[in-house]
């Protein structure tokens, strides 16, 4: 497996089942007495966030904690970073104090490829999301997800229907779950008004669609993405009502759904604009779930990155 | 007066050749046979001293990126006898009292000419008009006008201009770049950046202002020189209102003819310039063309930047590429070394075509009364970028360790040699 993780390009697809793999087998281990794993004792991993993401850090933190890992936050708000401080400059400064690792959030597209190409660090380097371009750990607990409920947490996605919906344009999961699910064998579509799709998408390997009614009884699983309110002023959608018709999980949208076939959401939610609360809490949602699996699935992570190779 | 007898070198189709000057000018036959000093050229291949209409030099206001000495420097060791220097400092060269400075910084270092570019806009603002007549009555002799870096977006500031440089047939050159389309925008709009999520900057950004350009002058009669055209599109538009008699001419940089977008995969921000690269069926039109006359000359888009501009993350980091030192090399590879235009031809498109829009008297032509401004280069040897080796103050060169075709060896300006030995 390659020494960081930027990318779900950087994964083969046997080092994708195989993250997936390691994280049922923490699952089993977490579900008993003691939580704990002695893996990464000594080893400092740094939670380096440059954008407020309270989630991910905890999740990776939990994540670094639960396998004995010395976690080390460090995050824009009051440090040097607001001061103005360079990329290159935080990171000779995390490498002199010995970083094992760099859990890196990011508002700029390829930073964390920034920290890994210069050889500022010699630690591995984990994307936890960098602007519009991926958020690797999060697609990897989506399939993770997906694979527990459609195939028997084993092997492949080959065949399932996944809809991912709402504003790709700007979305890392997106970016990210498109390139996994279709490592793993998934069929994708992407459902969205043509002003949040990509100039260059007919090019993806993905099935598009502007009639989110048409892909619905189809799906063996909706991925619903957060839609920013701001995007409005920016002239991506006439109004929050107009986007919710249309390419919101309405009630009615969730009746619809094949029976068996799940909703997922990478959090935070807008209730009442891409997902009406009855979607969010229904039987077949899996939100909350996703949140559980992200602390399994970066502890499989940081260990095939870090442990596996000395411990 | 002094007298040189250039001999044992090869004209541009290869063919043996010499020159004669006295003082700083090309003659026919020298005055009087005595004190003739030989200069050998050893079988080297003898140019017209190149011309730059596109060159930042950063000073005044931002001399640790360049200043006008070391982009002379770098721009003789590139075999150019005279660059264009773009108004975008601090303050901007928008008043005569900026383009004068410049001019004589240029003049004082006497290395190469430096023809200062005025702002059409005060500040480069984009809303009122600078004192361009002021700028071309000065020392500066201004005739080239850009707001480069931005756009003159406002279709009436860009009619005005074009009428207003008609009374001593000056140009404006546009930096086509439509603000409301690139708000933010990082690349090229297309796969690549769909891919790996930076934000877009569509051609149609560039187009429609080329196009919209062309047509006002049409309208108003005038001259418009577009700077740094990057896709098929801006080529295609460009070919139809030369066809319709339009004056307008065009112009490419080095680095538009041989790189594309697929280069912003690994994030590096050395590849990150304004307009941005391309994709591989933009450089082919691009060719194309040079190669019918659609596009007029070559020019660096010289634009150094200090380190730190650089060693960042790709949004943090400044648009562009420095140029001086690599233009003909990477000129030649784009277009000679893939048989699109012939060495002549290359050598007219970084000389005599520049001197022409510029109207820079006396520059770009080894004529009897041309300034005696020429390389010697050598067509078969090879060399190999190394930034750290460059002589302009950045070294943000997106060609490292590139091996280059072409080196030159010396460069004469008005008569004295200014640069020597190839690449340092």
């Amino acid at each position: 497996m390659n020494k960081h993780l930027l990318s779900i390009e950087d994964l083969s697809k046997s080092d994708a089942i195989q993250i997936l793999d390691t994280a049922e087998e923490i699952a089993r281990i977490s579900d008993g007495p003691v939580k704990k794993l002695p893996t990464l004792r000594g080893r400092t991993i740094v939670n380096l966030f440059f954008e407020d993401s309270t989630r991910t850090r905890i999740s990776f933190e939990a994540a670094a904690k639960r396998l004995s890992a010395d976690v080390i936050n460090f995050s824009a708000k009051g440090s040097s970073l607001s001061k103005g401080e360079s990329l290159k400059d935080t990171a000779l400064t995390l490498q002199a104090m010995g970083a094992d690792a760099v859990v890196i959030r990011h508002g700029s597209s390829g930073a964390p490829a920034r920290l890994a190409d210069q050889s500022w660090m010699k630690g591995s380097v984990i994307n936890a999301g960098d602007g519009t371009h991926e958020h690797p750990s999060q697609a990897l607990l989506d399939s993770f997800t997906l694979r527990r409920h459609l195939r028997d947490s084993a092997g492949d996605l080959s065949g399932i229907k996944v809809a991912i919906v709402g504003d790709i344009l700007h979305s890392r999961v997106a970016r990210s779950n498109v390139l996994l699910l279709k490592k793993l064998g998934a069929e994708v579509t992407l459902v969205a008004p043509h002003t949040l799709l990509p100039f260059g998408i007919d090019q993806w390997p993905v099935n598009i669609s502007y009639d989110f009614d048409d892909v619905l009884p189809h799906v063996d699983a909706v991925m619903m993405l957060r839609v920013q309110r701001e995007r409005m002023s920016e002239l991506f959608f006439p109004s929050e009502r107009e986007y919710s018709r249309g390419f919101g999980l309405t009630k009615e949208r969730l009746d619809r759904m094949p029976k068996g076939a799940v909703v997922m959401h990478p959090g935070p939610m807008n209730r009442g604009l891409e997902i009406s609360a009855e979607a969010a809490d229904a039987v077949n949602s899996v939100i909350v779930e996703q949140v559980t699996n992200g602390v399994t699935v970066r502890m499989a992570i940081l260990y095939l990155l870090l442990g596996g190779m000395s411990a | 007066m002094e007298r040189f007898h250039v001999t044992k070198a090869k004209d541009l189709r290869g063919k043996a050749c010499e020159l004669k000057f006295e003082g700083e000018r090309i003659v026919t036959e020298f005055s009087s046979k005595d004190k003739v000093t030989v200069i050998d050229a050893g079988g080297s291949t003898l140019i017209p001293g190149l011309v730059d209409l596109h060159t930042h030099l950063r000073e005044p206001g931002r001399e640790d990126a360049e200043t006008v000495l070391t982009g002379s420097l770098a721009a003789v060791a590139g075999g150019f006898t005279a660059i264009s220097a773009m108004p975008n400092t601090a303050p901007v060269a928008d008043t005569a009292g900026v383009v004068e400075q410049v001019f004589r910084l240029g003049q004082s270092h006497g290395l190469c000419d430096v023809f200062p570019i005025g702002a059409v806009t005060e500040g480069q603002a984009g809303t009122t008009l600078a004192e361009i007549a002021a700028m071309h009555a000065s020392e500066a002799r201004v005739r080239i006008f850009s707001d480069d870096g931005h756009c003159v977006a406002d279709p009436l500031v860009m009619r005005r201009a074009l009428e207003y440089v008609k009374n001593f047939d000056g140009v404006i050159a546009q930096h086509a770049q439509d603000p409301r389309l690139t708000n933010g925008a990082q690349m090229n709009e297309g796969l690549v950046s769909s891919v790996i999520g930076l934000k877009g900057w569509p051609a149609v950004a560039e187009e429609s202002i080329i196009a919209r350009d062309v047509l006002l002058a049409e309208h108003v009669n005038s001259r418009v020189h577009i700077c740094h055209v990057s896709t098929a599109g801006s080529v295609e538009i460009i070919r139809w209102a030369k066809a319709r008699g339009i004056r307008v001419t065009a112009e490419v940089t080095p680095h538009h003819l041989l790189l594309t977008d697929e280069l912003a995969r690994g994030f590096n921000p050395i590849y990150k310039v304004n307009p941005p690269l391309r994709t591989e069926k933009d450089v082919v039109a691009l060719r194309e063309g040079v190669a019918d006359g659609t596009i007029d000359i070559i020019a660096t888009d010289h634009a150094p930047h200090p380190a730190e501009s650089k060693e960042c993350e790709w949004s943090a980091a400044s648009f562009g590429m420095t140029g001086l030192e690599t233009a003909l090399s990477v000129s030649y590879q784009a277009l000679v070394a893939t048989k699109t235009t012939s060495f002549e031809k290359l050598i007219s498109l970084m000389s005599s075509n520049p001197a022409a829009i510029g109207k820079y008297e006396g520059h770009g032509s080894l004529k009897a009364g041309s300034y005696a401004n020429f390389a010697l280069v050598d067509l078969d040897a090879e060399w190999t970028v190394e930034p750290t080796a460059m002589r302009s103050k950045s070294k943000n060169t997106p060609f490292a360790n590139y091996v280059l075709p072409v080196k030159v060896n010396q460069t004469y300006f008005k008569g004295n040699r200014v640069f020597s030995g190839g690449v340092k």
